[in-house]
């Protein structure tokens, strides 16, 4: 069984946020405005986030760092879920059941890396942008809570086509929006239970390390560190 | 006058007329209140309707404050709630004697605050109309469901541990009244108060009230693991179980002693609700108080000592940061006030007590708040836009019309049920100074000189 896990480089990001917007297209994500954003009521599967890098540097520049769903192995918000509407499959995606979830909002509290979001409001796209939406991700009424997928609906299709074709599905067919869509390739998506993946590779180097590695949420999305 | 004359009481109820006089008697006042009370309620009401229609959009929530004034609420009413059955059953069990006048009004505070304890959580669910997925899809290993068992458990003993002691005051009105005589003929359950059903309702009393006591410990117990089974700072913490207990029992405490004033000067039962009550539960107060001061103490001295950065981030909003306001004035509401007013015997009477519960009940509400909202504030990862949580009208009235129904339909049961035990107190006067006495004696050494022992079984009365 695959174990499905992401590699961000962070000295090859630029931090130009072509994965953040590429999530919101793929995803559905409402888009939200300055007023929303002071409310804290913004949709950001993929959201960067300021932080403290290594080293020494010039004031006054702050660095980047992407942050989706880590998708932990030992995911805090799984435990607290009331209705089982948040959970972690044999592959390691943490998803969540839209349709199930009541809105107590227990897993964005018990996330300590806060990357669960909340539909405040109905969703709403303005006149410009209602397009039609991703005809493969449901849209979300409001009171329920929502998250990174690592666009699993990306994979269901993958597995689709990999089944009509009587083949086992390849490395490199399932890729999520964020990473396909990074411009500076410092995304690498795979199997990390693959020994000789790339993103395999990648997690077990010396520069590889985890978010709030001392809470032992064990994430399957892992930085390399930048500087080297 | 003519009415009570029609409905007078027979002269077994002679001396405890008064206790009879709310449910016989209804007047104007009883009216003007109800109706603003109701004119609360009803903003609560549009309040709700507008959350449900538009969502939680019209509170002040957001990301990472994802819960506040709802939750608040829950823990604050919830800790109410212990006012009575837990205060009712240490005091049964342990046979205090002052306890007889009292009990009635704690235990009604337990089940009726418990409705809005279970009604807040509902109030902040995104999704109100799947609530029932908690018993369709449950899981064990989520606290909110240890929330939803043990609360269940507790609402249902305390509503039977509230309606046991009622049964033979519902036969009396079901005897000496004309009023709701069906009502009160099928709550009566056919006493008559024979021995037999004295006795089995004591037995029945006793058992509830201790298996009552492990029960609401546990309750609040649950409550607090909901934020210490998370590994939020400052929510993660060990002593979150009994330091939640003890400001449970703390805020229920005070809340009784608000409503035992209340019904002191409304219904004029001076007489009952004696200086002497104020004054013991007024030491209870200060006992707990010393309690609340001492787990508070020890939590914020472990997280200063320790110094963990995420952990101090949000000590230092609470005392120095946004806020303080909320931090100190806990402090001087909770403890400053309370234990000037309560050491001293001349300030523990009826008005210090209540101006010293009132402190007390206003501290527990910003203590339920500082441990909810920081914690939310300061996540441990950095974060792009700095939220501060503020409640905005939809919450402030759905607070406002919890608190009047609240104390509507503690109104109406006045209405319906002596607020004060008739029969509790009559047994008092009958049997208790007895046994009291008896009790005493047998605390006593036995008399050694057997010569001696006649003449003081004559001198005693």
């Amino acid at each position: 069984m695959a174990k499905w896990g992401m590699t961000i480089d962070l000295d090859r990001c630029t931090a130009c946020q072509a994965c953040v917007t590429a999530c919101q297209v793929e995803n559905n994500l409402p888009p939200t405005g300055p007023e929303e954003a002071r409310q804290g009521r913004n949709f950001t599967w993929m959201e960067m986030i300021p932080f403290e890098g290594e080293g020494e540097r010039p004031k006054g520049i702050e660095r980047l760092l992407p942050r989706p769903c880590l998708h932990c192995d030992n995911p805090p918000c799984v435990k607290v879920c009331p209705v089982e509407a948040t959970f972690k499959n044999e592959e390691g995606i943490v998803g969540q059941i839209f349709s199930r979830c009541i809105g107590c909002r227990y897993c964005t509290t018990a996330c300590p890396y806060t990357a669960r979001y909340f539909n405040w409001n109905e969703p709403q796209w303005p006149s410009p942008m209602n397009r039609p939406l991703n005809p493969d991700v449901s849209v979300r009424t409001k009171g329920v809570v929502e998250k990174c997928t690592l666009c699993h609906h990306r994979l269901q299709n993958a597995r689709d086509q990999a089944r009509a074709e009587n083949r086992p599905l390849h490395d490199g067919e399932y890729t999520p929006a964020c990473v396909e869509s990074c411009p500076a390739g410092a995304m690498v998506f795979g199997d990390l239970s693959a020994p000789n993946s790339e993103v395999s590779k990648l997690a077990h180097s010396r520069r590889a390390y985890k978010l709030l590695e001392d809470l032992g949420t064990e994430p399957k999305v892992i930085y390399l560190r930048e500087g080297e | 006058m003519s009415a009570s004359a029609k409905s007078s009481p027979p002269p077994l109820l002679a001396e405890d007329a008064i206790l009879l006089e709310p449910i016989l008697h209804t007047g104007p006042k009883f009216y003007v209140t109800a109706a603003a009370l109701l004119s609360i309620i009803a903003l609560g009401v549009y309040a709700y309707s507008v959350q449900y229609r538009d969502g939680l959009g019209v509170t002040g929530l957001g990301r990472p404050v994802y819960w506040g004034f709802y939750i608040t609420n829950f823990v604050f009413f919830i800790g109410i709630s212990h006012a009575g059955t837990l205060i009712s059953a240490i005091l049964r069990i342990l046979g205090a004697e002052w306890r007889r006048t009292i009990t009635r009004s704690a235990e009604v505070i337990t089940v009726m605050v418990i409705l809005f304890g279970v009604g807040s959580i509902l109030m902040d669910l995104g999704r109100p109309d799947r609530m029932l997925n908690v018993i369709k899809h449950g899981r064990l290993q989520s606290p909110l469901l240890w929330d939803v068992c043990s609360i269940t458990i507790y609402l249902t003993m305390s509503t039977t541990y509230l309606y046991l002691p009622l049964i033979p005051d519902i036969a009396i009105l079901r005897d000496h009244t004309n009023k709701r005589r069906w009502f009160y003929r099928a709550l009566a359950l056919g006493w008559t108060g024979t021995p037999r059903q004295h006795r089995v309702l004591e037995i029945l009393i006793s058992v509830m009230a201790i298996i009552v006591i492990p029960v609401a410990i546990s309750v609040h117990t649950v409550v607090s693991f909901v934020f210490a089974m998370t590994i939020q700072p400052m929510w993660h913490s060990a002593i979150f179980g009994p330091y939640f207990v003890v400001g449970a029992i703390f805020s229920g405490i005070a809340a009784l002693i608000c409503a035992m004033a209340l019904l002191r000067w409304v219904y004029g039962l001076g007489e009952y609700l004696k200086k002497v009550h104020f004054n013991n539960l007024g030491l209870l107060l200060l006992v707990m108080c010393f309690a609340w001061f001492y787990f508070t103490a020890s939590e914020f001295l472990t997280t200063f000592y320790g110094s963990e950065p995420t952990h101090m981030a949000i000590f230092w909003m609470k005392f120095t940061g946004p806020y303080a306001p909320h931090f100190w004035t806990m402090v001087v509401t909770c403890f400053v006030i309370p234990v000037t007013i309560l050491c001293n015997k001349r300030t523990r009477t009826v008005l210090g007590t209540v101006i010293a519960s009132v402190s007390v009940n206003i501290g527990m509400y910003l203590e339920r708040f500082i441990i909810v909202v920081p914690s939310l504030s300061q996540p441990r990862l950095p974060h792009s836009e700095d939220v501060v949580y503020s409640p905005t009208w939809v919450e402030w009235s759905l607070l406002a019309a919890c608190f009047a129904a609240f104390i509507l339909m503690y109104m109406i049961f006045t209405k319906l049920f002596p607020i004060v035990s008739i029969w509790e107190v009559q047994e008092g006067r009958e049997k208790s100074i007895a046994e009291v006495t008896e009790r005493v004696k047998s605390y006593l050494p036995e008399p050694q000189t057997p010569v001696a022992r006649p003449k003081i079984v004559e001198t005693t009365p």
